[in-house]
This record gives structure tokens, sequence and C-alpha cells, in this order.
């Protein structure tokens, strides 16, 4: 009786758009979807500052270094926030952490994929943060709150993201032979792993109903990515470069581009850890976290060490 | 009256800061406490900002004087091992988390004196960037220290990693304070400032400093270790695969 009441009063809550605070009663299945959407969303975070930070050393100018290392630490803090989001939802940035590392936990499968030339930092960042930007938009309107008020943070500086992103393939695209080459190239590689980040289609997805009766989603996969398509087929017209699609065409009926089909197989295998990349991605987040143990260990004692000094002068 | 000697003296600042800033930069996605990542990525950013500037007006003398084309960009990315003249300290290796806090802690503090001093100097230009780095710099000294107490005083590893990193850098501290004919104000007279605070924050973290030890030498005249060719040829790839482009 009481959790048929409860359900009632939460489904209302939803309903009315007021948003589900950490100590209010939630639907277990509530609990962990959110658990498990923002940890990974926390986590892709991380892994996404590995194919970026790979450029750092090798900027081609300071302006664009300065620019990239705050891109990348950008993602740090987004990190961060959406971090000690989950853990409202009760399991400890450790746990997450562990089960990042372990392979357990998955985060965006589009960071699986190696940044080659210095025109990925512009395809990156217009492709791969244009994604972002339209689930984090939907998601700052999210039922749980503090997810929600994680993502308002998040979108104002992922719009900067996909801005610069854009203005290093806009150069890239009146610069020399080489440079038009690499700017198509990068294109060219990143359109369909873009295209891979909103997920399986509707028809295949399994909880997607259920995130949209909750307001978790808003939107479906499948109307997210052709919204992106419709974003992306005309900014690219400013580049003076091609997608590569020969499907792509606006359809006057439907008012949206129509699209070709994309590799699902290419999909499920990166998901399930076959990519060019994810040995890579969790070799070097495992080594950063083993060889910063004894780090970790020493703030620790030494805090504790304060902390008994002060209540021993104190005593 | 612009002359060789403030051109060399603003390049000497300039190098340091971006080579000091490129190997804290590897750090970055890298770090061992995510908090730490985006603190020690500050100071990468603060260091950039500072040599932009020092190399922007750097190209400003050198266009002066010989009517060339220089930007902060060639003049980053187009000179040679023996043309940088950082300090050596710089180039080596981050080593551990405590070799990368100490390099940050000896040289910030010396940053700090150093630019407590050019604030005064007559170069309008100079003292001007002194004044606004000096904000930035005083952070990377609290936070610096803090991490040396931390990490002295931390656990037995962590203290025995230290003093091991002290081994490593002390002899690369003496160049701080090696006079130059390029030299903007006399570095001899801030060296007792230098050992003090030292010592301070060593006492504090249960560290000493080395009794005499043989100090290296060579950075503000371009002769460097080894590591600088592969830092600058990794540095400046893009650069001299596509000269002359923009970017
Ligand atoms: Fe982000
Ligand atoms: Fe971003």
């Amino acid at each position: 009786m009481f959790l048929q009441e409860a359900e009632k009063t939460f489904q209302e809550k939803i309903d009315s758009e007021i948003k589900i605070e950490p100590k209010d009663w939630m639907p277990e299945a509530f609990r962990k979807t959110n658990l498990r959407q923002i940890s990974q969303h926390a986590h892709s975070e991380i892994v996404g500052m590995l194919p970026e930070g790979n450029w750092i050393s090798r900027a081609p100018s300071l302006k664009r270094k300065a620019i990239l290392i705050a891109k990348v630490q950008d993602e740090a803090g987004h990190g961060l926030y959406l971090y000690s989001a989950a853990e409202t939802l009760g399991m400890s940035r450790e746990q997450m952490v562990a089960d990042l590392n372990s392979g357990k936990a998955k985060y965006s499968s589009i960071f699986n994929y190696p940044t080659l030339t210095w025109a990925d930092m512009g395809a990156v960042g217009w492709l791969v943060d244009g994604a972002a930007i339209l689930n984090q938009v939907m998601l700052c309107r999210t039922s749980y709150g503090p997810y929600a008020r994680a993502m308002v943070r998040i979108c104002k500086e992922e719009s900067f993201h996909q801005r610069q992103g854009f203005e290093i393939l806009l150069i890239l695209s009146k610069g020399s032979k080489a440079q038009r080459e690499m700017c198509q190239d990068a294109i060219n590689r990143w359109w369909w792993p873009s295209l891979m980040m909103f997920g399986p289609k509707d028809s295949e997805s399994t909880n997607s109903d259920q995130s949209i009766k909750w307001k978790i989603k808003r939107k479906t996969n499948d109307e997210l990515r052709q919204q992106f398509v419709d974003m992306i087929a005309e900014q690219i017209k400013l580049l003076g470069m091609t997608l590569p699609d020969k499907d792509l065409k606006w359809n006057d009926k439907t008012k949206h581009y129509d699209f070709g089909e994309i590799n699902w197989d290419e999909f499920w295998n990166v998901v399930k850890g076959n990519g060019p990349c994810n040995k890579d991605r969790l070799i070097a987040r495992n080594k950063a976290h083993d060889e910063g143990a004894w780090v970790r260990e020493a703030a620790i004692a030494f805090a504790e060490k304060r902390k008994s000094n002060i209540n021993t002068k104190a005593a | 009256m612009i002359n060789q000697k403030t051109i060399n003296a603003t390049l000497h600042l300039a190098d340091t800061t971006l080579i000091l800033a490129q190997k804290n930069s590897e750090w970055c996605a890298h770090g061992p406490i995510l908090e730490q990542d985006i603190a020690i990525t500050n100071i990468t950013l603060d260091l950039i900002g500072q040599s932009r500037m020092f190399y922007q007006y750097a190209a400003e003398l050198i266009n002066e004087v010989e009517n060339k084309n220089e930007t902060e960009d060639t003049l980053a990315y187009f000179r040679s091992e023996r043309e940088f003249k950082n300090f050596l300290i710089a180039e080596l290796p981050n080593g551990d988390w405590a070799q990368t806090i100490l390099r940050q802690f000896f040289f910030s503090c010396f940053h700090q004196l150093l630019f407590e001093k050019l604030q005064h100097i007559e170069d309008k230009q100079i003292s001007a960037i002194a004044v606004k780095s000096l904000k930035e710099i005083n952070y990377h000294v609290k936070w610096s220290s803090e991490w040396v107490i931390r990490l002295g005083d931390g656990t037995l590893e962590s203290h025995s990693r230290m003093v091991k990193a002290i081994e490593i850098l002390w002899p690369y501290t003496g160049e701080f304070f090696n006079a130059e004919e390029n030299d903007l104000i006399e570095v001899k007279k801030i060296k007792s400032n230098w050992i003090q605070k030292i010592e301070a924050v060593f006492f504090e973290a249960n560290l000493l400093i080395p009794g005499n030890v043989f100090m290296q030498t060579g950075g503000k005249q371009g002769i460097h270790t080894e590591h600088l060719g592969y830092i600058l040829t990794e540095m400046q790839s893009l650069q001299r695969a596509y000269p002359g482009l923009e970017w």
C-alpha cells in the first residue's frame, strides 16, 4: 500500500516538473538508472581527456596550446561535478573509479577512436562536443535535481568547446592544400562515430520508454540524432567540406535531412571493447590511478596527523 | 634604449616558463587526484600565459632592432636547442609527483623573489608583466609549499620520495643565482631569501637541504641537458613540418 502511494506521489512530482532530490523517496530503478547514467557520463568526461590530451604537447601555436589545455581541464571539472552528483545516489567516487578502471563501467565509445592529426582537435570539438551538447541541453531539464544542476554548469562550457573546435576547422579549411585535406580527413573519420554517440536506434533501445516516462530523458536517441544531423549538415557548408555519406539529402516532406545507415556492427564492437583505443584508454586510466596511490595515501595520512595534532594541542 | 641584453633576458624568461609549462602539461589527464590534475593544469596555463607575454615583447624588441617579422610563435617554434635559454631544471623529466611538486616549489619560490624585483625595474613592459604574474606566482608558491609539506610529512614512502627528489633536483637550483651579463637584476642578492623560504617549508616537511653539492649550469647560455632536444622536436613538429601557415 505504502509503496503504491509513494510511487504515485513520485510520478505526480515528475509530471508537474518538480525535481527529485537526494532525500526524496524514489523507485529503486530510478535511482539505479540515474546512478548508471551519471557515473557513465562522469567517466566519459574523464576518459575523454585522453584523446585530446594527446595533442597538448604538439599544439601548433601557443594560443592553440593554451585553449586546448583549458578545454581538457574543463572536462576534468565536468567529471568532478558529475561524480559529486552521482555520489548523492549512494555510491562513492572511489567505487565508481574502480568500476571504470576494471572495465566494469562503461563510458562513451567515441573516446575509443584515436586522434591522429591536429585537425582531429577541431573535429572532436565540433562533432563530439557538438553531439554531447544536444544530449546535455536536454539533460538540463532532467528530473533528478543534482544531475540537472550539474548539466546547467557544464552546458555553458561545452558550447565554447564546440565553437573552438569549429574555429580550428575553419582555419584549416581556408589554409593550404595539406591543411584542407587534413580537415576533410578528420571529418570523414569522426562523422560516423559521432552519430553513434546517440546510442542504438529507438527500436533497439531497451531503457527508453521508462526513461522518458520518468523524464530522465526527454528526447529519444533517434530524435537527438536527427537534430544533430540537421545541425551539422548546415554548419559544414561554412567549411566548404563534405560529410562522408552519399545518402545525406534534405527531405522537403519531413523537413529534415535523410542520412545513411550507421554501421551497427562497428558500434557494438567498440562497445564490447574492440575499438582501436579501448585498451589504451583503460591502461592510461589505470596507470594514473595506480601511480597516484602513494600520493593519495600520503595526503590522507598527513590530514590525519594534522587533525590529531590539533586535538592534542586543544586537550 | 633597446639592446641585445634585454632581448636575451626576455627570451630567457619566456623559454623557462614555456618549457616548464610543456613539462607540467604532461600531467593533464594523468594526475594522481582529479582535483590536483586541475590544480597543476592551472599552473601550466598561468606559465603559458606568462611565456606568451614575454615572447610577444621579445618579438617586438627584435623586430624593432633587426627589421624582422618575429612573433610569439616563430620564437617558440623555430628556435633550436642551442638558442633556447631556459633554466635546466625546467626541462628535466617530470619523474613522480614528488619530483614535479618539488621542482615547482623550487622554481616558484625563485620566480616570486625575482618578479618582486622585476616589478620595479625601469623597463615598463617587463615590470607590468611581473606585476600581473605575481598574483599567479604567489598561488604557485602556496600550492607547491603545501604539497612539499604534505608529502614530506605524509607517509614513509612519500617522505623517501621527497628525499630522492631533493637529491635529483637540488644540483639544478644553483643556476638560479649564477650572475650573467644579461640579467635584469642582481640575482645573487635574492639567494639568501630563497634559501630561507626553502628552509622554512622544509622544516615543516621534515626535510633537509643537502650540504655542499656540485651545481649544474648552462641553460642561459643554451648549453642544455639531452632532454631539451626531444622536448623541442615534439613541441615544434607541426610548425616545422608545415612552416608559415596559420593554425
Ligand atoms: Fe565535458
Ligand atoms: Fe567538452
